[in-house]
């Protein structure tokens, strides 16, 4: 890999826009947010309830297309692409995880884990193999053939990351990942991020608790749909967005 | 995504939902079932029809009063009086490809033995009539052609009308009174069943001479049975009969016959035509059934799609492209539709055999109307499986993952 494509950033959003039409009325969740991400960095997304993480995440990780403004995933531009081009980019550039899990109900941690992969049309016997691989290096060995409803939050939270791993994506979305969990969890799930983090993956958890913050190398704090600062290790960080 | 996984995760969630499954597929159940059960039976009754009317002989030609230009065979005719006895004479006088032939008068006559008596049919025929109808008899014998001349007072009994008169009794030189008039009776016919359209067992014989003497008073006749001298000829021994009796009857060429002639051919057709239409009539109202229950599949895989929201939404964010959505939703309903078709055609196959065995026929399950059915409940499960998997495929990630 080049050095240029080593700096070129993983994210770029320029001036995005997310509008929803509520009752008729038009409402701005996202007012022109403008931001990139490296490769390699571990974000964290702050700010308070209603202040557009979510909606700013949903639209990295191509769930959602933003009103106006450009965005880029690893140099591709998102607004130009179909429906079923988004599904694919989410299959095998993103690993999406989410605050309640949102695994499979009656589907074991296995299956659940080799789904993206189905989707991917990896053959089966490879499949079961990474899926396994991927739960056994998380610490579920003994979890491999239990449906959610059989395992703990932090268990079920660690099948889903697990799942978002196990198509190699380029980057590492989490959207209060440890929302739902205890202490105990908590620190484990973030101390899974940073052990993520340090084998080189490209990491943005969103998250409203400062110490989980605190494990990141750089703060995104938005207020209103917009973004109120941007700093890493204590400082600021330009956007080079606009260049 | 590969078929047999889409298949393996439609199988997968029509399982958690067993009860409900077997209450989506009732409407194809039932549908299917009935489509092979009915098609079985029309068919069995088909057969037993055609059977009945080969049974009668291949080169059977029957001639019947009435005019040629009446549409359709009228098989209750008889009320014209345009054959007469003279008739018959003429065709075994003039037509070289006519073998045998039997002129017959029928009219129902009260049998009077001892205490019993019973209503049933008479039929007035020459000697010769076993000759052109197998007639066969079990005790005694027919009448001779010299008991025709002499006006014999003889009888020959169908096997039930013996039975009822006679019980286990012999018949045989026992007389019998037939409208006041004392007759012996000389044979007992074997039993043979229905010809399709009378019960050939309950009847009674007597010449033909006799009949009209005593019983009628005319010499009109019901009907001429003619058998051609082989089935190649029949052909030409109809063309023969037709300008012998349109040349007896004084019938100008623009005229139409006052007769007209069946064979075994135009008489088979006519029927299978009458039973043909009542099957496929009872099989489309089946087929509607089958429709109604695809309507029931829809109606359960939209509420399936709503309640598996998220489950679609967690699908499409880990990458599902729509066609994949679409595919599970379809293949889901499909699998309902065959798997009731195929629970279908075990009831109607079961339902077809009891039939067979109530109705004493080969309730005959045929392949086309199994593959039909199927086929049919393939179709209905992509049809009506087409709308909700699309409004499955059509939701948006986001929204399907909000939805509580
Ligand atoms: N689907 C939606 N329809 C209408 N309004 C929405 C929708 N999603 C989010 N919003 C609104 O957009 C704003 C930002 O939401 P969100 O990004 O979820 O905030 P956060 O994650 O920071 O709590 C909120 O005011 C929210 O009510
Ligand atoms: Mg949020």
């Amino acid at each position: 890999m080049s050095h240029e494509a080593l700096s070129q950033p993983i994210i770029r959003m320029q001036d995005i826009i997310r509008e929803y039409v509520v009752g008729g009325e038009v409402m701005r969740a996202l007012n022109g947010v403008t931001l990139s991400i490296l490769r390699n960095e571990f974000v964290a997304i702050m700010g308070p309830s209603g202040s557009g993480k979510s909606t700013t995440m949903n639209i990295m990780g191509c769930l959602d297309r933003p009103t106006a403004g450009d965005y880029q995933i690893d140099g591709n531009s998102v607004s130009a692409l179909q429906e079923d081009e988004l599904a694919q980019l989410r299959n095998m550039k993103i690993g999406f995880i989410f605050q309640n899990f949102n695994l499979l109900a009656r589907t074991t941690a296995l299956e659940n884990v080799e789904l993206p992969m189905m989707y991917a049309g990896v053959p089966p016997k490879e499949r079961r193999e990474r899926a396994t691989e991927a739960l056994i290096r998380i610490g579920l060995q003994d979890r491999l053939h239990n449906r959610p409803n059989e395992l703990s939050g932090g268990q079920q939270q660690r099948v889903s990351i697990a799942r978002a791993l196990v198509n190699r994506p380029v980057l590492l979305l989490a959207d209060e990942p440890t929302g739902a969990l205890d202490t105990r969890n908590t620190a484990e799930i973030l101390a899974l991020f940073e052990d993520l983090h340090a084998q080189g993956n490209t990491v943005v958890i969103v998250t409203h608790e400062n110490e989980v913050g605190a494990h990141a190398k750089r703060i995104i704090r938005f207020r209103d749909g917009c973004i109120e600062s941007d700093t890493a290790n204590g400082a600021m960080v330009m956007t080079h967005a606009t260049d | 995504m590969p078929l047999t996984e889409i298949i393996r995760s439609a199988f997968r969630s029509i399982r958690a939902n067993r009860m409900r499954a077997l209450l989506t597929m009732l409407g194809v159940i039932v549908g299917v079932a009935s489509v092979i059960a009915l098609s079985a039976v029309g068919q069995a009754s088909t057969d037993s029809v055609t059977q009945q009317v080969e049974a009668l002989g291949s080169n059977l030609l029957t001639i019947m009063p009435g005019s040629a230009s009446t549409s359709g065979v009228s098989l209750g005719a008889g009320s014209a009086t345009t054959l007469v006895y003279s008739d018959a004479a003429a065709i075994t006088a003039n037509d070289p490809n006519v073998a045998q032939v039997a002129p017959l008068v029928q009219r129902s006559v009260q049998i009077v033995y001892g205490n019993s008596n019973t209503s049933t049919q008479l039929q007035g025929t020459t000697a010769n009539y076993p000759l052109v109808k197998p007639t066969p008899v079990a005790q005694g014998r027919f009448f001779l052609p010299q008991e025709v001349t002499a006006n014999a007072q003889v009888a020959v009994l169908g096997s039930q009308t013996a039975q009822t008169l006679f019980g286990f009794q012999s018949a045989v030189g026992q007389t019998i009174d037939l409208n006041g008039v004392p007759y012996t009776v000389i044979g007992v016919l074997a039993p043979e069943g229905s010809n399709g359209f009378q019960n050939l067992d309950d009847r009674v014989m007597i010449p033909i001479t006799t009949a009209m003497n005593e019983l009628t008073g005319s010499d009109v006749l019901n009907s001429i049975d003619v058998s051609a001298t082989s089935q190649q000829d029949m052909a030409l021994a109809q063309q023969e009969i037709t300008s012998t009796l349109r040349n007896l009857h004084q019938l100008g060429p623009g005229e139409a016959s006052d007769f007209r002639i069946m064979n075994q051919a135009t008489i088979l057709s006519t029927l299978q035509s009458v039973t043909q239409e009542m099957t496929d009539l009872l099989t489309g109202v089946a087929a509607i059934s089958l429709v109604v229950g695809g309507i029931g599949i829809m109606n359960i895989m939209l509420v399936s799609v709503t309640e598996r929201t998220r489950e679609i939404g967690i699908r499409k964010a880990i990458g599902a492209k729509r066609s994949v959505i679409m595919a599970q939703f379809l293949v889901e309903s499909v699998v309902l539709s065959v798997g009731g078709g195929l629970i279908g055609v075990v009831l109607g196959g079961g339902g077809a055999a009891i039939a067979g065995i109530v109705l004493h026929k080969s309730g005959l399950v045929s392949l086309s109307a199994v593959l039909l059915s199927v086929g049919f409940a393939i179709v209905i499960g992509v049809v009506f499986g087409v709308y909700p998997a699309r409004k499955a495929s059509a939701l948006h990630p986001i929204e399907a993952l909000r939805y509580e």
